[in-house]
């Protein structure tokens, strides 16, 4: 079957800095895959490239049998792909059932206000966030707002979701409960491309993992595989540990 | 040959712009204030140099002793009372840059309002230095010259201050990353008033020497402060020698769409640089990336 | 299009709206005409900034090119209103209004919000310099004289019939996806945009939309001068005098802008007939006051007061619990 989302050498550079150099990569549908690699190797770059916050500067993204790298953000995004940020970002003075009707009303299947509102409810009761829907979404704990981050990408109906680091910083009931809620969405059926640096998540939840160093792929395979390849063990730990 | 007469007095008027946009590159780069009163305190420079030169014969050139000091010293007390007010409330640097824009708006109509009681609206001038001098064969005004000369001396010296020592160096770190600075010991908010009150000694002093040739009166701080901010902004935020090269090829631009085109346009000339340079390169021609 | 889905209690405000204008259409009958001049003004402020709160409220984009709109509008007038018919002289402003809105639209709003501000508080500069070059060279005169047969009573009318239709428009806008569009904008531009929203294509049609209604209300106001000229037209302080009065009722309700006329526009007429030396000092104190004391504006004040109150008297409990 056709991946859904793949990279052909894509490649962006920040004036001297080669932040993805010729990353090829190839997600199937309805997989779990986590991307995971030292800080500084590309993961957030990659995500924002496929995202269209970034242009590539060269090689290629095809998504649903579509070129994407050159399309805008608010195109990808109707498109079918929705993501969360490394810094939760949250509409602060909007109540959290707009946060999420934001979402539904402009993502891949686009309705009216009213629908978008009513579509809002059962989102946040997925995230166990729906006694608070009319609260100011800047009132909100960090861990809410993450949560609260996934139910307005979810409510994009995205054939793809890419969360970027949506475990970190969790405290291990918070970071149980997170690990059950993103398998509970890959049961659904959604493909989710996860920048991790917390292994344990990736090892529970994850079928594949890529492993990125210096803009580049260096390893893929399942998560056993992949964390214990010998480049992958130098670039985490340097030559002396290898 | 009349080429060189335009291309000189373009880069002169280059020059003479980059001098003034000086000292916005310090007050929007470093203070992330966007100071649209700027150009009230070049004319209040001009008045000033105007009043001591009519008063006393005192030289435009020792006038800057006096005048800058006075403007820096205002300038920190404008920055301590009515800025850090509007920093300590921004919930982020973009709300700061909306909210000093409209407190500086209001600013503006206070300083252009007390000029124009004292000095009435019209128009004032007098001559020092207008004397022509021959450079490749074309005649330049001596006051002009020294004016352009004294912008790059001082693009030269603040870039040095700024590379050079540590002071400048605490100075860039607070530009840079506001958030990071104190880490490091930087008190921003000392640093950030000293940037703020160096760029007003800068503009004040830029209004003392274009007195010398200038025809002006208290209704044109407008004009400058547009001026200053199409070069900063075209010249890159925070860089100063962004901010010569910016005045420069706006100086030109200007020159020779008077000689060639029509002097009555050179304001859309301007601005057309501006938005062609920014959908080219949004950060400005040596602006560092997004913040 | 727009009003479908709406139930009994979405047709209030509208329905205020229309009632309002019903009862002030007949005052130019009982009003001497100090009071209809005052009422003229105050009408035209409430236009003007309600207009202006329909883009740069949600958004938070700060325009300061109200004035170059409205001359563009004063100038359309002049211009053609004695060559055109009047109902086509309206028309032809709004378009005039609306054809520059999207240039300067597509232009600056894919810049951040400082370089769009920075570049509409040029534009009434901007477009005064392109005038008067344009009539010296083609006209041979800077100045033109305006004579139209448009009675301060017809003047009250036009503007009463705008404010109404721009309260309206601006209504339908903000319930619509467009609305909510420019919420999500101004709340965080990034979001909306990996949310799916056409950030360019939302800010430029409603900066259109807003710049529309300026230029007719300089077509409208045109006719009370009877000589015009770029400097006069352009004025600045027109910008200025809006950005105020908005920002003093509020911009984040479609009636706060209202609230903020009104007192300003008496109190500007006050300042301006017994200090006009100082007015200018006059008014920089005020609008600083306003930034610093209220920069939420009246409409900011009635919503904490409401929250002060919710909470002292304890959160009621959500229908879901």
């Amino acid at each position: 079957m056709q991946p859904l989302i793949e990279l052909h050498g894509v490649s962006k550079s920040f004036g001297g800095l080669k932040a993805v150099a010729g990353l090829t990569a190839s997600i199937p549908r309805g997989e779990v895959v986590g991307l995971v690699g030292p800080n500084g190797s590309g993961k957030t770059t990659a995500l924002n490239l496929i995202t269209g916050n970034l242009t590539a500067d060269s090689g290629a993204i095809v998504f649903d049998g579509r070129n994407i790298e050159r399309q805008g953000a608010h195109r990808i995004a109707r498109a079918g792909i929705a993501r969360t940020f490394q810094l939760v970002r949250v509409m602060p003075t909007m109540t959290l059932a707009e946060n999420v009707a934001i979402g539904a009303m402009f993502g891949a299947q686009p309705c009216s206000p009213a629908e978008a509102q009513e579509r809002a409810l059962p989102l946040l009761a997925r995230v166990g966030l729906a006694a608070r829907a009319d609260q100011r979404a800047a009132s909100l704990t960090y861990i809410d707002q993450k949560r609260l981050e996934l139910a307005r990408a979810l409510a994009a109906h995205p054939q793809l979701l890419l969360l970027d680091e949506w475990l970190a910083g969790l405290n291990p009931t918070e970071l149980k409960d997170g690990i059950a809620l993103i398998a509970s969405l890959a049961r659904d059926g959604l493909t989710i491309v996860m920048v991790e640096h917390v292994m344990d998540a990736i090892r529970a939840l994850c079928s594949r993992c890529i492993v990125m160093n210096a803009g580049t792929k260096i390893a893929e395979g399942t998560p056993a595989e992949a964390l214990a390849d010998p480049d992958v063990v130098k670039a985490y730990l340097g030559d002396d540990d290898a | 040959m009349f080429l060189v007469d335009v291309i000189l007095s373009g880069l002169i008027l280059g020059g003479i712009y980059a001098l003034v946009a000086m000292g916005l590159s310090l007050q929007y780069g470093v203070a992330r204030i966007m100071n649209l009163a700027y150009g009230e305190f070049t004319i209040a420079g001009s008045f000033a140099a105007y009043l001591l030169f009519s008063a006393s014969g005192l030289s435009p050139i020792l006038a800057l002793a006096v005048a800058m000091p006075l403007s820096f010293a205002l300038n920190w007390f404008i920055y301590r009372l009515l800025m850090t007010p509007l920093v300590r409330r921004a919930k982020s640097p973009g709300a700061l840059e909306v909210d000093s824009i409209l407190a500086t708006f209001g600013l503006l109509f206070v300083v252009q309002g007390i000029m124009l009681v004292v000095f009435g609206g019209s128009y004032v001038s007098y001559s020092y230095l207008a004397v022509p001098v021959d450079i490749i064969g074309s005649t330049v005004a001596l006051n002009r010259l020294l004016a352009a000369g004294i912008a790059v001396a001082i693009a030269l010296g603040l870039t040095l201050f700024l590379m050079r020592t540590r002071i400048g160096t605490a100075v860039r770190a607070v530009s840079v990353n506001p958030a990071a600075a104190p880490l490091v010991g930087i008190d921003t908010t000392t640093y950030a008033a000293f940037a703020f009150a160096l760029g007003g000694a800068l503009v004040a002093g830029s209004g003392v020497l274009v007195s010398m040739f200038l025809t002006f009166n208290a209704a044109m701080g407008v004009v400058f402060t547009m001026k200053a901010l199409i070069v900063v902004i075209m010249g890159g935020v925070g860089n100063i020698f962004g901010a010569l090269v910016a005045g420069l090829i706006l100086g030109l631009a200007e020159a020779l769409t008077a000689a060639f085109l029509d002097s009555g346009l050179t304001l859309a000339v301007n601005f057309a640089l501006f938005l062609g340079i920014l959908l080219v390169k949004p950060t400005g021609l040596f602006g560092k990336a997004a913040r | 299009m727009i009003a479908r889905n709406w139930t009994l209690k979405d047709w209030a405000f509208p329905l205020v709206v229309l009632g309002g204008a019903a009862l002030l259409a007949p005052l130019p009958a009982v009003a001497g005409s100090y009071w209809m001049a005052l009422l003229v003004n105050i009408l035209m402020y409430s236009v003007l900034a309600t207009a202006w709160a329909l883009f740069s409220g949600p958004t938070h984009y700060v325009s300061l090119a109200t004035a170059a709109f409205f001359g563009l509008g004063a100038y359309t007038m002049a211009f053609l209103g004695e060559k055109l018919p009047l109902p086509l002289v309206y028309p032809a402003a709004a378009l005039i209004g609306a054809v520059v809105a999207t240039v300067v639209g597509l232009s600056t709003l894919r810049l951040s919000g400082v370089y769009f501000v920075i570049f509409t508080f040029g534009l009434a500069e901007l477009v005064r310099q392109l005038v008067t070059w344009g009539e010296a060279k083609f006209g041979g005169t800077v100045g033109r004289f305006v004579f139209i047969d448009v009675n301060q009573q017809g003047i009250f009318w036009m503007l009463l019939g705008l404010l109404a239709l721009v309260l309206l428009v601006g209504y339908a806008i903000q319930r619509s996806r467009l609305g909510w569009a420019l919420r999500a904008i101004g709340e965080d531009e990034t979001v909306a945009r990996h949310s799916g929203i056409d950030t360019t294509v939302s800010k430029v049609a409603v900066f259109v939309v807003s710049a529309t209604f300026m230029t007719v209300v300089g077509a409208v106001m045109a006719p009370r001068w009877t000589y015009i000229d770029p400097s006069i037209a352009f004025n600045p302080i027109i910008s200025f005098q809006v950005l105020i009065m908005a920002l003093l009722g509020g911009a984040a309700r479609l009636y706060g802008p209202i609230l903020g006329v009104v007192p300003l526009a008496i109190l500007f007429e006050i300042l301006q007939a017994n200090f006009p030396n100082s007015f200018s000092i006059l008014l920089g104190l005020t609008f600083l006051v306003i930034v610093y004391f209220v920069p939420n504006g009246v409409v900011g004040l009635i919503d904490q007061g409401r929250d002060k109150i919710a909470r002292a008297v304890g959160r009621r409990p959500h229908p879901a619990e």
